[in-house]
Order: C-alpha cells, then structure tokens, then sequence
C-alpha cells in the first residue's frame, strides 16, 4: 500500500472522528491545524487506525505521533 | 438508536461518538429531561462522560456535566467546592478504580496492620459519601473495584490476609455492606463488568500508562452504558415488562404443526433444557415486578395447548395477557399495551423471528426488541442490555404484577356495563390523600421524573427536593393513592401547591395514567380546595406548560371549571379558580379517607 493509499485511509478515519465530511489532510496536518484534535482524539484515531490495518502500536510509538505524515510512516512500516 | 443497542460494537462508538450525538439531538420528537451529573474520577474521564451522553440522551435524559480535574475526585467530595455547589448536581459518580487504592498490603504487614489499612482505606469513601450526602443531597454512584491485574501470590492472593486480590474482595464487601444499608448510594459493578469483559483486557495497561485511563478505552462504551443503566432507572425510565413470541422463543418447534407433545421443553434434551433456562430467567422477572404477556401468531387453541404443557416452567397463569391470533404483531402489541395502560415503548418485544421484530419496531416508536438468534443465548442478550436495572425495590412493585392483571380485569368489565358511570360506582374506589408521608419520598420523586402524559407542567423533583417541598410551611402537598375492589393501585396522583399570601399556585399536578377517568383527578382537586380554605386561601392559579407529550390535559382546568386568565407565545397558560365564589365537590365516585 502506498502512503498515498495510507493517507487517503487515514482521511475517512479523521472525518468520521472529526464528524466532519470535508476534512482533507495531509501528511504536515498535526494537532495544530485541526481544532478538536488533542490527546484524547488521538485514541479514538489510533484505535480505529489499529482496526481498519490490523495492526498495534505500542506505547513508545503511540507517544511519539505528532502528525499526519508520523502515523502514514509508522502504518508503512508494521504493514509493508 | 440502533447502535446504542446491546448488543453494541464498542469501537464503533467510540469512532462515532461525534456523529452519534449530533443524530440523537436531532430527533425532535424525543422529550428528555435535564440532569446534571458530576462525575469525580480518579482516571482520565473525558470518554468515559462523552459516551454516556449518548446513552443517556437514547434513554431520554439530556445531561449537564461536572468533570472534575484528573484524579481530584477525594478534593472535591471532601472540601467546600463552589463552583460544584452552583452546578447543584442530581447526580455524583465517583469514577474510581483500583489504582485509586493508596495501600497495598504487602508479605511484610502483619493481619492487624492489614485490617487498620483496609478501615483506613474504606473510611476514605465513607467520608465522601457521607459528606456529599449531606452537602449535595443528590443520589450518589459508586464504583467498586475490579480484581487486580496481577496475583503475586497466585491463587493464595484471593485467601491469603496479604493478597491483593484478598484485599479487593474485602473493600467491596464493605462497599457493598454501606451501600446495601444506606439510602442515595449505588455501586456500580466494575469487579462485575471488568469480569465479563475480560480483566486482562479491561485492565490494559498501556491506556492507563498512555492516557491515565483505567478502563482499557475500548471497554468504555460497556462502563457508560451500565452507569447509563443506573441513572435511567434512578429517574424512573426503566421497562415494565416482556412481549413474548411462543414457538422457537418459548420453546422449540411450532406447537401448530408439531403438536403440543412434540415440542421441545423440559429437561429430556439439550434443546428443550435451554429454552427451560430461559423461561426460568422470564419467570423470575415476575417478582419484581415485571409483567410477562404473550403475542403469537396462532390459534388461541393451539396456543393455550404449548402453554399447558407439563414442563413449561412458566405457567398460564403466569402471563397477565396472552393474544393468540392471525392478527399483525404490532396490532397486538398495541392491544397488549393498552389493556395494560402502559405506554407501548415501556414494553419490550422478544421474538425469535427477525421480519416480526422489525414489523413492531418499525411501527411503534421506542419500542426495543433485542436481537435474539440462539436460545442457548436469549438470556444473555436481554440481561445485557438492563431493561429493568434495578435501584430500588419498593412494595409497589412488588405487587405490580397483580396491578396490571386488576387492569386487565377492570377492562374486561367495563365492557359489561351499559353506563360508565355504573362502571365506576361499580368498582368500589376509596382513596387516601395525605401530605406527602416520609415512606413515599422515593416512590414520589420517581413519579415527578417519569410521568409525562397527565402532568400539568412536568416539573422533576429529587427525592430530596420532595422532603424539603413536604417540610415547607409554604406548601400544600397531596400524595393521592386509590384501590379498588380489584387491588390497590398505589400511589397515583400528586399536586404541590405554593402559597403567597392568599393565592395557591398549584406547581405540579400529575396523575399516573393507568387509572385515568376515574374521577380521581376530581378527588385530588376537591381535596386541594378543602387545604386551601384551611388556610384562608381565596384563590387557585393553575399553570399548562404544553410539551410534546400532555396534550390530554391541555383543557383540564377549563373542565375543572377554572377561567383562562392568560397565555403566552408559548402556549402555556394560567388557569385562575376563585374560591369566594364557592366550590363544588366534583368528586362522584371514590370515597375519600381523610388525612389522620
């Protein structure tokens, strides 16, 4: 899956989270950019990430996601 | 909603919890009532309250919430608080877990010091309890703990003094010995919850380490819907009782063309053991009061047939109304509903078929019909979802059962009377009107929160609001309870009435609906007279405050024979008697006991 593939995965996750359909990220979008996205919605985006790729991040990389572009990388890399 | 239905994918919820909110607060139909609910946690909180909104607003309750800062829930029980005390909570839930315990035992403690640690731990949510009780006077909920994730004594941690898991145990004894003795105080079972979840799962660290959570964050929607549970059925929202299906819900195979002999019931297989599990866990509902009936597609014949049979656990006997017809489901669902005089979404529909199902969901709104597919697990099903969560066991209903089966009977024997008013001359009703009396507090503050029909202004009262309002010089209460040569129907109607000067405003005035044309309004309002005229009082406001609900008693107090005096843009109106002019007793049929 390419991280254009990932990317584009990960943007219904956040519309759905964000309850927003015309969300459109990117791989610089972080918390900054989007007004309700603070450490609490990162579980549920981590979460439904974990599910929709059948994956688990662990505390040490759950810690260290500060945008967009750190969770595509890390998808990348648990399931290439 | 379909998805705040047990049984329930968590992680879709919490997904979805922005969209889900946003659907239910567009459903303008529903009428909710306000609660404010303080939740003082000692874990990250955050998911936990934005789930159970939206169970609570499924269940007809719109809340306000008080958070308290991370793990500040022994601060803010324990000192003067103002910013909890203007929020003036109908609710506290104390979110704690067990790494809220400050003591471990250790190898190293002897059994005393072991037991002064435990009073000294037990004695920290004493203190709460007491003092929120007594500052808050609002119904309290508790969480016991959840066993430990580790056993460093193995299985000896579970009877060894110095085990954790020992420890737990005897904590929640304690909680449980306070709460099943104290009045306001409800446990909410996270040993019982984290158990059926999985403690491994329930207790993973990585949310507590990551997000101090707890409860593993995909396990919340399960903590939030049983705290839901409790608050619904605390104001007064819980079911009343089952509309049972026959074949293959009752029991296996279809009593038309198997034969009544050939159906599968009773201990000689698996089959039949399962389905006399299930009937068990139906009948023992009774005694709480919840009320079985049937609604089958068959013939009245054929149906009594399965119901006689020998090893049926539940009897004829034991369903207050039983419709075997060709009748659609949801037209006897209706009936059964009527008869009863209950609301129909007060009723829940339990039927093997997944086409009846739909038919009666989809043609009465709020009913809830749980999606039953294997009887080994139709239990299960229907345990989960908490219909009936039970907060209170009080005598009414306890005799509830016996009050549905009298409602049936007085219906059946209206229709031999030529005039209603022989009807009623006929069922013999004497009622008793008092203040409101300590021992009904409870029962009183229930009614306020959940009768919306034939109440005047739907006003919700607290139980403790109640003791004030029966304490108050300023007020008139009447708790009216009426029987009838059928049973006794248990309280039934309530007014209070605010005095000023020589003027009754009368603020509430409701009247449960099952015993409605029956005079009894007439009885409670010649009874609200004889009060004023005892304390000079010349004049009677009466207030309408339409909702979407009691449109039935829009013109009561024009029946009543009270003058319009105003209305707003609202459409609420004030209604005005004056009592100079004179009264006369409207009451015909119900003999009234005067207060002792």
């Amino acid at each position: 899956m390419s991280r254009a593939e990932i990317l584009e995965r990960l943007n219904e996750i956040f519309c759905e989270v964000f309850d927003d359909a015309t969300l459109n990220i990117s791989e610089e979008t972080s918390a900054a950019d989007i007004e309700d996205w603070d450490s609490m919605e990162q579980i549920s985006i981590l979460m439904a990430c974990e599910k929709m790729f059948q994956i688990k991040f662990d505390i040490e990389e759950a810690s260290m996601l500060v945008c967009v572009g750190d969770i595509v990388t890390l998808i990348e890399n648990k399931i290439c | 909603m379909r998805e705040l239905e047990c049984p329930f994918d968590a992680e879709a919820i919490m997904l979805k919890k922005k969209q889900l909110k946003r659907k239910l607060l567009a459903e303008e139909k529903t009428v909710r009532i306000k609660k404010k609910i303080a939740v003082l946690g000692g874990q990250t909180t955050r998911d936990i309250i934005l789930v159970m909104e939206l169970f609570l607003l499924n269940y007809g309750i719109e809340p306000e919430f008080y958070e308290s800062e991370f793990n500040q829930f022994y601060q803010d029980a324990m000192f003067p608080n103002e910013q909890l005390e203007a929020f003036q909570p109908d609710i506290i839930y104390f979110c704690t877990t067990n790494r809220n315990i400050k003591k471990f035992p250790t190898l190293r403690k002897s059994p005393g010091e072991i037991e002064i640690m435990l009073e000294n731990e037990f004695s920290v949510y004493r203190q709460m309890w007491e003092r929120v009780a007594a500052v808050y006077q609002c119904p309290v909920i508790q969480n016991n703990f959840e066993l430990p994730l580790y056993r460093l004594l193995g299985n000896r941690d579970a009877y060894d003094v110095h085990g954790f898991t020992h420890y737990v145990n005897r904590l929640n004894a304690m909680f449980a010995e306070y709460a099943g003795t104290h009045k306001n105080i409800y446990l909410c079972d996270l040993q019982y919850l984290s158990a059926d979840y999985g403690i491994r799962s329930w207790s993973d660290p990585f949310y507590w380490h990551m997000y101090k959570y707890a409860v593993a964050v995909p396990a919340i929607p399960f903590l939030a819907h049983n705290v839901a549970n409790i608050i619904k059925s605390i104001f007064g929202k819980n079911k009343k009782g089952f509309v049972l299906d026959l074949d293959n819900t009752l029991w296996g195979g279809i009593v038309g063309d198997d034969g009544p002999e050939n159906l599968k019931i009773g201990a000689e297989e698996s089959t039949g053991q399962a389905y006399s599990e299930f009937q068990r866990y139906l009948k023992a509902h009774t005694d709480l009061g919840i009320v079985l009936t049937v609604n089958s597609k068959n013939d009245m014949e054929n149906a009594l047939a399965g119901i006689r049979h020998p090893d049926n656990i539940l009897k004829e006997e034991d369903f207050t109304i039983i419709k075997a017809n060709w009748n659609s489901k949801d037209q006897n669902f209706r009936d059964i509903a009527a008869e009863l005089n209950v609301l129909p979404e007060s009723l829940i529909f339990v039927d093997d078929n997944p086409a009846e199902r739909m038919m009666v969901t989809e043609q009465i709104e709020g009913v809830r019909a749980p999606e039953i597919d294997d009887v080994v697990h139709y239990g299960i099903m229907i345990d989960r979802s908490g219909f009936f969560e039970v907060t209170s066991i009080s005598e009414d209903d306890l005799k509830r059962n016996e009050m549905y089966r009298n409602n049936a009977e007085r219906i059946r024997q209206q229709a031999k009377f030529a005039d209603y008013g022989e009807y009623l001359a006929s069922l013999e009703m004497k009622a008793r009107i008092t203040a409101f009396e300590p021992i009904c507090f409870a029962r009183i503050a229930q009614l306020t929160n959940k009768s919306n029909q034939f109440n005047l202004t739907t006003r919700r009262y607290t139980q403790y609001e109640i003791e004030e309002l029966a304490n108050s010089p300023e007020h008139i209460t009447l708790c009216g309870k009426l029987e009838d040569k059928f049973g006794d129907n248990g309280i039934v109607s309530l007014m209070i009435g605010r005095i000023e000067k020589d003027v009754c405003h009368v603020e509430l005035w409701l009247m449960s609906c099952r015993i409605l044309k029956r005079d009894m309004e007439c009885a409670m309002l010649d009874q609200l007279v004889r009060k004023c005229r005892e304390r000079n009082i010349s004049q009677i406001l009466g207030y309408y405050y339409p909702t979407a609900k009691n449109k039935m008693v829009e013109q009561l107090y024009s029946d009543m024979s009270f003058a319009k005096i105003s209305e707003n843009e609202k459409n609420e109106t004030v209604w005005e008697m004056d009592l100079r002019k004179g009264y006369l007793e409207k009451n015909r049929y119900i003999k009234v006991e005067e207060e002792k």
